[in-house]
């Protein structure tokens, strides 16, 4: 019962639409197949009592890497904008946002 | 008074740009007037595999606004990408704090009508700031001068209840965030900017209605004025047995409206996860310490003390320290003079007045508090009446330079000698048989009159006191 639970919170329709990802119907059905095999796999890990480890993002124990507030170097405008499919003279250029 | 029918519930989402040299995760600086693009680099374009690092002193001034607004100081704290899709954002997610902030709770304690109230805050998260885009006709523009810019979010819980209630939380939030000198407020250049969350139910009710979210305010009138039309619209559409729907709106500052921005659902679903190129913040309690200990005095304390040690009314005293370099000034100039209230005026007459029609800022002024002080102690000791004390601060004001050198160099000293002011009332009463008979008649008109016209023959200068004595003494005869 709890499979099927756990299936359904994985909607891989709902995650590329979220991703901007256009998918067949068909490819749906493959990720969905494959997802919930990735899926699975990593729930292995809800057999282990876990209870007395804190939860981490990071797997090193580092903290607090800072930089000063100093001002370096940027990089030349004609160099970044080069960099893009359309531009104007100081500004990137996309397709027009609509609100 | 009768019962408002629907009473809102408001809470608010304020942006605050902190005042750093650099951004927020690389070297750019961090410049309102630079041309487009020319404070970028790979770290704030967005670029894949460019790495992020932390500017410490971002964090810090997040913690001394914490600190400032009463809020618990985290000592583990993390970022984590926020994914949206939008062209002001390249690499599809913002850096920013999800449940783990640098501050959590606090409060703002505010002015209104029926007292102080307090405004509580939920948190306080440190994040990136976006890039600009401009709409053309064909296409818009992208300029990522200002991606990356630290920004503090200042989160409240819903805890205002009225439009006004708002603007007096934003004053005194900028007043407390311009005391605690992490963040320059200034409106023109965005380093303000606002989300407003509004729901209405019915008056008695517990449960809170449906809110409308209105996005990206960046003038605290834009805030007060969003606010009044919703609170109009919802009760309105309440009123009218309708619904209200959950959206994000856009005010129009032009038409004065409110418009649904029909944003779908799904681009709420941020899918916030930890940065896995950012490692967490942990900040020891003595440091926290250290940064409290810092604190400047807050307004509202300075405000009591004002009142109380330079005997000002709480009506000077509110003025003053609504702005922390005005409060300063004052405090210099009234340790350098014995009259607190003459320097009050001064500063909140002419000085505010001269600095608002230049748009100047009292810390540039040229007219220093000892100059004040000085010419202050000129009137109170007779050399200077207060048309040439108004003379000598305007010159004061527009060159700097000390008055009483300015008053000798110029000759503005006032005449108090009787000789001399006799000498003028007796030319005066000469010259104005009509006005002394109708003196002489009990017109008072006729004795301001003369007094006007000694105070012309002597340049303004006379002790008008001394001259009106003169004259009643002399007519008396």
């Amino acid at each position: 019962m709890t499979e099927k639970k756990d299936n359904e919170a994985l909607d891989v329709a709902y995650v590329a639409r979220l991703a901007r990802l256009e998918l067949a119907d068909h490819e749906i059905r493959d990720f969905q197949g494959q997802l919930e095999d990735i899926v699975g796999y990593v729930r292995k890990i809800q057999e282990l009592d876990v209870s007395g480890v804190e939860p981490t993002a990071h797997p090193a124990p580092v903290v607090n890497v800072f930089r000063e507030d100093v001002v370096g170097p940027s990089l030349k405008r004609e160099d970044v904008l080069n960099n893009a499919p359309l531009h104007d003279e100081d500004q990137f250029l996309v397709p027009k946002i609509v609100e | 008074m009768v019962e408002p029918e629907y009473v809102a519930t408001i809470g608010l989402e304020v942006h605050v740009q902190l005042d750093t040299v650099s951004k927020m995760f690389c070297a750019c600086r961090t410049s309102f007037a630079a041309p487009p693009n020319t404070a970028v680099c790979p770290v704030c374009l967005g670029y894949p595999g460019a790495l992020p690092v932390m500017n410490r002193k971002a964090v810090e001034y997040t913690v001394r606004a914490g600190l400032m607004l009463d809020c618990d100081i985290q000592s583990h704290s993390k970022f984590d990408r926020k994914s949206y899709f939008y062209p002001d954002m390249p690499k599809n997610y913002q850096i920013s704090q999800y449940d783990q902030p640098l501050c959590q709770g606090g409060g703002v304690e505010i002015d209104t009508d029926a007292g102080t109230r307090i405004i509580r805050l939920r948190r306080i998260h440190l994040e990136e700031d976006v890039a600009k885009n401009m709409h053309f006709a064909q296409s818009s523009g992208v300029d990522f001068n200002r991606a990356g810019t630290p920004l503090m979010e200042i989160v409240t819980q819903p805890d205002i209840e009225s439009a006004d209630e708002a603007l007096g939380f934003l004053q005194t939030l900028k007043a407390l965030m311009l005391y605690s000198g992490v963040s320059r407020c200034n409106l023109e250049e965005g380093n303000m900017r606002c989300d407003v969350n509004i729901s209405m139910r019915p008056a008695g009710r517990e449960a809170l209605g449906t809110k409308a979210e209105i996005k990206n305010l960046n003038t605290f009138k834009g805030v007060q004025g969003a606010l009044l039309y919703e609170i109009d619209r919802q009760a309105d559409v309440l009123r009218g047995g309708g619904e209200i729907v959950q959206e994000t709106r856009r005010w129009d500052v032009d038409v004065g409206k409110t418009f649904s921005m029909r944003i779908k659902e799904d681009d709420h679903d941020y899918r916030y996860f930890p940065d896995p190129d950012l490692m967490p913040v942990v900040l020891e309690p003595k440091e926290i310490a250290d940064w409290r200990q810092e604190l400047p005095e807050a307004p509202r304390a300075r405000r009591v003390r004002f009142v109380e040690q330079y005997e000002l009314p709480d009506y000077d005293a509110g003025v003053l320290v609504a702005d922390k370099a005005v409060a300063d000034y004052f405090e210099e100039a009234a340790d350098l003079s014995s009259n607190s209230k003459a320097v009050s005026n001064w500063i909140m007459t002419e000085m505010l007045r001269m600095l608002a029609e230049r748009e100047g800022a009292i810390t540039d002024v040229l007219i220093r508090p000892a100059a004040l002080a000085e010419l202050i102690g000129l009137v109170d000791d007779e050399t200077l009446n207060s048309n040439s004390a108004k003379e000598v601060f305007v010159s004061l004001f527009e060159d700097g330079g000390m008055p009483a050198a300015l008053v000798k160099e110029k000759g503005l000293a006032q005449v108090s000698d009787s000789a001399s002011i006799e000498a003028f009332v007796e030319q005066a009463i000469a010259e104005n048989p009509k006005s002394v008979s109708d003196y002489k008649a009990g017109k008072t008109k006729a004795a301001k009159f003369l007094v006007g016209q000694v105070m012309r023959m002597s340049q303004g200068r006379s002790n008008p006191q001394l001259v009106m004595k003169a004259l009643e003494s002399r007519l008396a005869d």
